[in-house]
């Protein structure tokens, strides 16, 4: 069975490439599906299969920054990037990731680095949680009171805050077409500049706190929202690509493997977005980040229990990768029955004028 | 000149961001020093590891080179193969709610 496995060129191991395609397909369901670069998904999963860890974040990188472009590509062709927001937020992002880099290292310089950023990241991901399914919950509320009133429900909303940021009127002010908004143009240079500083203390990509931001304070519809930040990722990402590369930590063998999957895995799960509702991406992103904080909670644990770190670290990896298999297989299978039920009415209707 | 000048304000400005690489979700980078092991590879697997060897400059640009041209080829293999099972891949019908 040695054919199975492959020569890493640079990191010197081998590596069950079958694996690669496999984790490929999974975080580029997910990742086309949800907007995000998925690095708590993609690092532990390259982990298992045999990477050094200072490798897995840097192919991570590289594998991130193509799959993005596939989903960006996808997405844009169904109209669901603002370019307009993604350039102008690129600006925030890369101020406040900086300004988040420099508080990690003075964080390091004071102590407890780790614990304080795990602690921020878990407070970060109850409140997203929090707040999806607690738009959801006001938008039934807000459905039945309709009914209840005899009102047509298709247009309720939950949570409107976005409502309230678009009040404020401080020059100058930008149309975004593509979202159907018109704001200040503040407005999503600070929401991008809090993102970017988030996402740079806590190390991670920003889709998982950019995309809610997008739809709750910025106010753009959740598919534009997905696409929107895909298209930052991609950036951000070929940027990401470089650094590491340069500091010897990227090994593009296997980000281009795991691009034979992940290339699949974008279409796949970009179209699915066409077949499902807005606030049915939220609730399944909502799971995510459900997840990905019971993965940090054992990980913190794990720092509490020495004793017992390898059965919750080992814990933390299932689940995570567990969640990962299970949204990728939800959002599979809803992709296939739309796709069916598209053609079966596509079919109907040549028969009809036929 | 002073396009000149722009441009290196520019480069540097962009050497000064090395955070933005933990934006692609990161995390501290051991400061370790790796050097390939080309003694068991052949062809094109040997030539990278000695291109990584050699210069991390050169590696680097070709790597984020390839990587785009890598994700729009492989975008377009999948976009092909994804057109064959007959859906509308240009539109989509369903808004938020």
């Amino acid at each position: 069975m040695d054919w199975l496995y492959i020569l890493m060129p640079i990191a010197g191991v081998q590596i069950f490439w079958p694996g690669l395609i496999i984790l490929g397909v999974g975080v580029g369901i997910i990742g086309g599906f949800f907007g995000m670069g998925g690095a708590w998904m993609v690092t532990p999963g390259l982990n298992i299969l045999g990477f050094p860890m200072a490798f897995a974040i840097g192919t991570d990188i590289a594998h991130m920054a193509g799959k993005s472009l596939i989903s960006t590509m996808r997405h844009g062709r169904f109209g669901n990037v603002d370019y307009k927001l993604g350039i102008i937020m690129l600006i925030g992002t890369v101020v406040g990731f900086e300004l988040g880099a420099q508080m990690v290292m003075w964080l390091e310089r004071i102590g407890s680095v780790e614990k304080t950023v795990r602690f921020l990241y878990l407070f970060l991901l109850s409140f997203i949680s929090w707040l999806v399914f607690y738009d959801v919950f006001q938008k039934r509320k807000k459905e039945q009171a309709a009914r209840a009133a005899g009102r047509p429900v298709d247009s309720t909303v939950g949570i409107e805050w976005h409502k309230t940021f678009h009040n404020i009127h401080i020059p100058p002010m930008i149309h975004l077409k593509t979202s159907g908004i018109y704001c200040s143009a503040w407005l999503p240079i600070a929401v991008s500049l809090l993102t970017g500083w988030l996402a740079g203390i806590l190390g991670i990509g920003g889709g998982l706190i950019r995309m809610p931001a997008l739809i709750y304070i910025i106010g753009c519809p959740t598919h534009v929202a997905v696409g929107t930040d895909l298209f930052e990722v991609m950036l951000s990402g070929l940027y990401g690509a470089a650094t590491y590369t340069y500091k010897g930590r990227t090994e593009l063998v296997a980000a281009i493997i795991m691009l034979v999957g992940a290339s699949m895995g974008a279409q796949i799960g970009t179209v699915a977005t066409k077949y499902i509702k807005g606030y049915t991406i939220r609730v399944a992103f909502g799971c995510a980040v459900v997840g990905c904080a019971v993965s940090i909670v054992l990980k913190l644990l794990a720092s509490y229990l020495p004793g017992q770190k390898a059965i919750l670290d080992g814990m933390s990896t299932v689940l995570v990768l567990g969640v990962v298999s299970a949204l990728s297989l939800y959002i599979f299978v809803r992709m296939l029955r739309g796709a069916r039920q598209e053609i079966a009415q596509r079919k109907a209707s040549v028969r009809r004028v036929g | 000149m002073k396009r000149m000048s722009f441009r290196c304000c520019c480069g540097l400005l962009l050497l000064m961001v090395p955070g933005l690489a933990l934006a692609a979700g990161g995390g501290e980078v051991a400061p370790l020093v790796i050097v390939a092991d080309t003694r068991n590879t052949r062809g094109l697997m040997a030539f990278w590891g000695n291109l990584y060897n050699e210069s991390h400059l050169y590696f680097t640009l070709l790597t984020v080179g390839l990587i785009p041209l890598i994700g729009i080829l492989f975008g377009v293999i999948a976009d092909f193969l994804m057109s064959r099972i007959g859906i509308d891949l240009k539109s989509r019908e369903f808004s938020e709610h």
